[in-house]
């Protein structure tokens, strides 16, 4: 039989609980919310660019629209997530890099996959090159977007320039979400994190472990 | 924190990297120009067709405003010409293969900025049809109206009337397909390509001109190539 902390105890002494809080609601429904439109995007994109899409689809007018207002709101949920300390501590953690993270990034270009290599706190240097570079990303592709879109507004040059970077822009933001995508599908305790809010001490341990190492110094 | 704290310390990278990100992208739309050129030379060796899904992979793009399109072939295809007219006429395919050809070779450009040099449409003036209808002193332009339901364009009575603007039953030298607007289309040379509107079925000489589907969204009615829409592409004729 499995033991199971009292959770009397474990309201008592936290660093005993099986599980460990990760994300707040505010950021999970700011993820959520993102997500989906990230999701709307890609998909009305794919429908106006590739030929096969387009022909089983039509209705260009309204796709673009679809596709317009996406982007527009793309970056609503992050904004107004902003009110969440939660959220405001997390991005500061993402912003920072230590030594630790200079590590894990020699490991990841050396393809060593040795945990004790690839040092981590509550985000690896990973996952925090990620979060700056995709957030850039969507405000480039944003402000291209409108240069399009609202076409009186900057002289035909800058518009052809936002053309030609908003199409491979969408071309490297689509590999690089399929590359976000694919690793949270190989890693279902980070996914619990995001869809519950906590993750298995276990997994912190393995996956962040100056993260759960901080968590229990500063109580 | 503790002082140990691996956190809340050191450089803030994240900061650089999405600042230079964004650095990026406007470097990006200044630099298109050369960039794109680069891209083009690269991809247009390219023999296997693949790169026609990356951007400005070269050729035709399909748009369509409706959500399907009825397939007309030879059996059950018509084209109306009416309107303020002597001789109200509509037309089989097979009327309208019988009528003189013309073949012609432009680049295509679209509003979008894909170009496709060189491509041969062939067909019937629309200025011979507009003779054989006898259009009245009073008329001053043509609405085009599709099978596909929604899509509609407007030409003035003298644009209508250029040698280079074609009813087109041929394009790349084979007859159109139905990706491509066939089995009729227009085609209007010296504009940009929403002008050419795909799956012909309805001619109607009017009064005035009446803006077609995407001119009510904004595009230009008068739509050279070069000279309308904000865009300086080269002329296509």
């Amino acid at each position: 039989m499995n033991r199971r902390p009292d959770p009397r105890q474990t309201a008592a002494r936290p660093e005993l609980a099986p599980r460990v809080r990760r994300f707040s609601a505010a950021e999970r429904w700011a993820h959520r919310a993102t997500a989906v439109l990230m999701g709307v995007c890609v998909v009305t994109a794919a429908f106006l660019y590739l030929p096969a899409l387009a022909e089983l689809i039509g209705r260009r007018a309204l796709v673009v629209t679809v596709h317009q207002w996406a982007g527009i709101a793309l970056p609503v949920p992050v904004l107004a997530a902003l009110g969440s300390r939660a959220l405001r501590a997390d991005l500061t953690l993402l912003n920072r890099f230590g030594p630790h993270d200079r590590r894990w990034l020699r490991a990841a270009l050396h393809r060593d996959k040795r945990r004790s290599s690839r040092p981590a706190h509550k985000f690896n240097a990973g996952q925090k090159i990620y979060a700056a570079w995709a957030a850039g990303a969507t405000l480039v592709m944003l402000g291209t977007g409108l240069m399009m879109w609202f076409t009186h507004l900057t002289p035909l040059t800058w518009r052809t320039g936002a053309t030609f970077v908003h199409d491979w822009l969408a071309l490297t933001l689509g590999v690089v979400l399929a590359g976000h995508i694919g690793m949270a599908m190989g890693d279902p305790e980070a996914r619990r994190g995001m869809r519950t809010g906590s993750v298995a001490r276990e997994w912190a341990e393995r996956e962040h472990p100056l993260w759960l190492r901080e968590r229990k110094s500063s109580r | 924190m503790n002082s140990e704290s691996p956190q809340g310390r050191g450089a803030p990278v994240g900061r650089r990297v999405f600042l230079g990100t964004l650095g990026l992208g406007a470097l990006g739309i200044v630099a298109a120009p050369a960039l794109q050129r680069g891209t083009e030379a690269v991809l247009s060796g390219d023999p296997t067709g693949l790169t026609g899904l990356l951007p400005n992979g070269g050729g035709f793009r399909y748009y369509s405003v409706t959500s399907s399109v009825p397939h007309k072939d030879a059996k059950n295809y018509q084209l109306t010409v009416d309107g303020l007219v002597d001789r109200p006429a509509s037309y089989t395919l097979a009327d309208l293969r019988a009528l003189p050809q013309t073949r012609m070779v432009r680049d295509v450009q679209c509003v979008t900025g894909w170009r496709v040099p060189g491509t041969p449409f062939e067909g019937v003036r629309l200025s011979h049809l507009l003779d054989a209808a006898g259009v009245r002193s009073t008329a001053g332009a043509v609405h085009f109206t599709c099978f596909d339901g929604a899509y509609t364009e407007s030409l003035t009575l003298e644009q209508a009337r250029r040698a280079d603007v074609l009813v087109a039953l041929r394009m790349q030298d084979k007859d159109i397909g139905h990706s491509h607007g066939g089995p009729v289309r227009l085609y209007v040379a010296p504009m940009y390509f929403y002008k050419s509107a795909k799956w012909l079925s309805g001619i109607t000489v009017t009064q005035d001109v009446e803006p077609g589907f995407w001119e009510e969204r904004g595009y230009d009615i008068d739509a050279w190539v070069g000279r309308s829409n904000g865009r300086d592409d080269e002329p296509t004729t």
